[in-house]
């Protein structure tokens, strides 16, 4: 790791404020770390230092959190977040399939971004809708039943819902 | 009188579109001037049947499975449900998979509104609570010994025994934390359950609080589950609004609290340890045992870590007492259990019944067979590090000794189904790239091994020197099995073995040629 740089004014002002109500407690970090994932898409080098100074913690520390876990991000990522379940019991359902046809449909690799930063497209472990797949999560909402179709279908509802807003 | 219409708001119902059909029946109710009043109900679990819709009569509730937003306006005629429609269930009580069930810990899955404390009350809620607070602490945790019941989350360790001891450590803060982490694949109860029914978990951990003097509940929740962190929160914010929680348990107990935290996509997160490593802010990464938790657990407290399913079982224990828990089941798997049916499977869905009914005539009763209409194949029992069952061990009866020894887990009862087109060398190559993907990496068997195991499975299905290859997985397995520090290096085994010992021709029939 070389120096971080220090967060810039608007960012400071946003991290400060996502951490204003949390007590300065090391177990905070999770809670802390899933705020700023939520509001800027990602961990910045720069927010991970301003995190390490908040807790008390070595910057090493926070740094091996980030990487640990799977919905902590260093880099920002396409918009629309698309998750794959890719297992046991998607995967009885045809989940390789349809992670094939989404790979072509967007053209791009599991765990990768569009080109034009519209979409980022990534495996996860189940969603809890297992009995219901294959399954897809898109922001907050879970989809059942995906048929390559489907898919389709759920990606130009998506495509809708942005040029809308 | 308005008449109660009952629509899911869970996770699987809503993955069907419930929140459409939800908005049509609005629409279609306002347009036809009836006098409709909507419930968004959690599940009752029957997720082939979802979006599941009810109508309340005098007769009971009438259900009407599978409908699509464009049919509501069918489910009326001049006003009254439609008895004759297509999708018509009839009541759904009577209807044949809810009456087969033994329901106990989800009776009130599906049936009430998830966040009306009075809807819980009114069925049966905080009996359990209420029952406790007249009780010593020593006699709660009696009354779980004396049920029998063993942890759902997978290790089955008795939780009278895991009470015990955090009840008779000496320190003064004590803590309850639930492992809602849920990350097996094919399973779903704990999300089912906190979605449907999330008091009933807030009274379990209310419960353990009373029995081992713990004033601080923490529940760990995994981030893949949305909807399940905005009910719980939502259900412990009226919680305290009501008195449930806070400086006094309903008003007369001693004061608990509970707060609701996420997890950040780890498996390794369920694992006990792993999880309080997560809870204090760290790295999930496994911690040696001893000091065990219930000695040494969350900030170096005593700690009662329990699942979600085992907490809410606890309330029915105490409301009914362990006695008649405990009659429940086969051996010393007492009570029921939630089996979820998951993965090719037509009727898929959580069915609760007492241990010891055999696998196959659950699926029999329930599973309507497979969604593709091709034969089964082969089943895995108890999430990723459970074994792939062949058609001639479905007879075993579902409960954790059978299974054990059958070189089987029920683990928390996900049974996901796999049809005849399966490749069961590519299950296997998977369990190994999930152990790689998901180990904490803390020992060289689990984090290096797994790696290896993916290799030799790969060339195994390249067909490359086969009969090398396979001793040296057998031999990985082994290392892993006695080198590694907990259960996710420790039984990925189980689910490669298991191809090995059952489906063996997957790894080495010949490719066009001859293996060696
Ligand atoms: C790799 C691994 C993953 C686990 N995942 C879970 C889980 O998702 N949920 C759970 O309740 N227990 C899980 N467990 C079991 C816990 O370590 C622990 O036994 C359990 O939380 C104890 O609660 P119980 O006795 O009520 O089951 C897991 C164990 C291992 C080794
Ligand atoms: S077996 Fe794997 S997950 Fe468990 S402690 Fe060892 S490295 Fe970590
Ligand atoms: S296995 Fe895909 S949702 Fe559980």
């Amino acid at each position: 790791m070389s120096h971080p740089p220090m967060p810039d004014a608007d960012e400071l002002a946003c991290l400060d404020e996502l951490i204003a109500d949390l007590p300065p407690q090391a177990d905070q970090l999770l809670p802390f770390l899933h705020r700023v994932q939520e509001r800027l898409g990602h961990v910045s080098p720069a927010a991970m230092r301003f995190a390490a100074h908040a807790f008390n913690l070595s910057r090493a520390d926070v740094y091996g959190v980030v990487t640990f876990y799977g919905d902590f991000r260093e880099a920002p990522v396409g918009d629309t977040v698309v998750q794959l379940c890719m297992a046991e019991a998607c995967q009885a359902v045809g989940a390789r399939a349809l992670a094939a046809h989404a790979e072509q449909r967007l053209g791009v690799p599991l765990g990768s971004s569009t080109a034009d930063g519209t979409h980022h497209l990534e495996a996860v472990y189940c969603l809890g809708n297992c009995a219901l797949g294959p399954s897809i999560r898109v922001k907050d909402a879970v989809h059942g039943r995906v048929s390559p179709s489907r898919f389709d279908t759920l990606l130009e509802l998506r495509a809708i819902d942005r040029s809308r807003s | 009188m308005s008449t109660r219409v009952f629509i899911p708001n869970d996770t699987a119902a809503r993955s069907m579109g419930a929140d459409d059909v939800a908005h049509a029946i609005a629409v279609y109710g306002e347009r036809m001037g009836l006098d409709l009043t909507i419930v968004r109900n959690g599940s009752r679990g029957a997720a082939w049947l979802e979006p599941l819709v009810e109508v309340e009569t005098t007769a009971g509730r009438v259900g009407f499975g599978n409908v699509m937003p464009n049919e509501v306006d069918t489910l009326f005629v001049h006003g009254q449900v439609n008895l004759a429609h297509d999708r018509c269930l009839g009541t759904v009580e009577s209807h044949p998979w809810f009456a087969a069930q033994q329901r106990i810990t989800f009776r009130r899955a599906g049936v009430i509104d998830p966040l009306s404390l009075a809807d819980y009350e009114q069925h049966g809620g905080l009996a359990g609570v209420r029952r406790a607070l007249t009780l010593s602490a020593a006699e709660i945790v009696a009354d779980i010994t004396t049920s029998g019941l063993r942890g759902r989350g997978g290790a089955a360790f008795p939780a009278g025994i895991k009470w015990n001891t955090v009840r008779q450590a000496t320190d003064t803060t004590k803590y309850i934390v639930c492992n809602a982490d849920e990350g097996d694949s094919g399973t779903f109860a704990d999300r089912l359950l906190i979605e449907a029914d999330p008091y009933q978990l807030l009274e379990g951990m209310i419960i353990a609080g009373l029995a081992v003097g713990a004033e601080r509940g923490y529940v760990y929740l995994r981030s893949e589950y949305p909807w399940a962190i905005t009910v719980l929160r939502e259900a412990v914010a009226r919680a305290y609004a009501a008195g449930l929680l806070g400086t006094h348990v309903l008003g007369i107990g001693p004061r608990f609290d509970v707060e609701v935290r996420v997890g950040a996509g780890a498996y390794i997160c369920g694992e006990e340890t792993a999880l309080l490593e997560s809870l204090e802010g760290k790295r999930g990464v496994v911690r040696a045992k001893p000091p065990l938790p219930a000695m040494r657990g969350l900030f170096g407290r005593p700690t009662v870590i329990n699942n979600v399913l085992t907490l809410a079982a606890a309330t029915d224990v105490l409301a009914a007492g362990g006695a008649r828990y405990a009659a429940l089941g086969l051996d010393r798997s007492t009570g029921t259990m939630p089996f979820q049916l998951a993965g090719n499977i037509r009727c898929g869905g959580l069915v609760e019944l007492p241990f010891g009914r055999s696998l196959r005539s659950v699926l029999d009763e329930f599973g309507g067979g497979s969604l593709s209409g091709r034969p089964l194949r082969a089943i895995q029992v108890g999430g990723p590090l459970g074994a792939y069952l062949p058609e001639h061990l479905w007879e075993t009866p579902l409960a954790y000794e059978s299974f054990s020894a059958v070189g089987a887990m029920l683990g928390h009862g996900g049974i996901v189904c796999f049809d005849d087109t399966v490749d069961m060398a590519e299950q296997a190559e998977f369990a190994m790239a999930f152990c790689a993907h998901e180990s904490c990496g803390k020992c060289t068997p689990c984090r290096i091994g797994s790696t290896r195991g993916v290799e030799v499975i790969q060339r195994l299905r390249r067909r490359e020197e086969s009969r090398r290859q396979w001793q040296l997985l057998e031999e990985l397995c082994e290392t892993m099995e006695f080198g590694s520090l907990c259960a996710l290096g420790g039984l990925t085994p189980l689910p490669v073995r298991s191809v090995m010992t059952h489906f063996a021709g997957d790894l080495l029939t010949p490719v066009g040629g001859t293996g060696q």
